[in-house]
């Protein structure tokens, strides 16, 4: 879809199809938000974002009969929007900008060398605590708040190629292309968003316990 | 002999390449004595398997109903 061209609202993309899930305009404005937030922080480019959600929601609620309820679509639309953004990644990747590779040497010296002593040990209040039952969690509604905070949380790309890597299941040689990156960066920018998603996780969601190093 | 730095290093290394049979050998006698990077080495799989689940954790819970 070029820019020149009308871009289709959510009343618009709805209106031909009569389905009480798609008369749920609250449901349906909620989910372009939240696609278009996702897309963006994948493409880093508001415009590509908005054609990907625009085309992932046509492709969607054409069959949105099909759909039982809020939770399949949903699930549904985000599937087609991945592929979206996978595609639209791997066309970016013939031509990279040169100013991405500026991003290379953000927080360079960040090495969370205060989690450990001298001797490269945990210090005693940073050390991680047993989660307890971490996959009862993961279907808890307030669990994916947190979540999605702490990602949001994260600096420069790291929520970026966090979620490219572990959502969108890119691998190490597209994300680099994409985000214009060596592969050595991108370990350091991955082990850097796991450290600070996993800090965070346990400070505002899991209950710290005891545990012995 | 590893330590804890190095053990969160090799765990998140290993979600991107195979470690080597000396690495995981390593690492494995030091999360015996070590329950730190024991309880960080499972939440790395946490933290992957929360990815993977993002869109249906996100929504899917708060509209069961």
């Amino acid at each position: 879809m070029s820019n020149a061209e009308a871009k289709p609202s959510i009343t618009d993309i709805s209106a031909s199809v009569h389905t009480s899930l798609l008369a749920d305009t609250e449901f349906l404005n909620n989910l372009q938000r939240q696609m278009h937030k996702f897309a963006t922080l994948q493409l880093a480019d508001a415009h590509l974002a908005e054609d990907a959600v625009q085309e992932a929601l046509i492709g969607a609620l054409k069959n949105a009969g099909a759909f039982g309820g809020r939770s399949a679509l949903k699930t549904w639309v985000f599937a087609i929007l991945k592929n979206k953004i996978v595609d639209i990644l791997r066309q970016k990747q013939r031509m990279v900008e040169v100013s991405a590779l500026m991003h290379e040497d953000e927080e360079e010296d960040e090495d969370f060398s205060e989690l450990f002593d001298k001797k490269g040990y945990w210090q005693a209040d940073e050390r991680p605590a047993a989660w307890g039952n971490p996959e009862a969690s993961l279907r808890e509604g307030q669990f994916w708040r947190v979540f999605e905070a702490c990602l949001e949380n994260l600096p420069g790309h790291q929520a970026r190629v966090f979620m490219m890597r572990e959502f969108i299941e890119l691998d190490s040689h597209e994300i680099c292309t994409a985000v214009g990156i060596t592969v050595s960066n991108l370990n350091v920018m991955l082990h850097r968003s796991r450290i600070r998603l996993r800090k965070c996780l346990e400070s505002h969601w899991f209950v710290k316990g005891e545990s012995l190093c | 002999m590893l330590n804890c730095q190095n053990v969160t290093r090799l765990y998140s290394e290993s979600q991107e390449r195979p470690l080597t049979l000396q690495e995981r050998m390593s690492v494995k006698m030091h999360v015996m004595m070590c329950s730190g990077c024991r309880n960080f080495g499972e939440q790395m799989h946490i933290l992957r398997q929360a990815a993977r689940t993002y869109v249906q954790g996100a929504d899917g819970h708060a509209d069961k109903t």
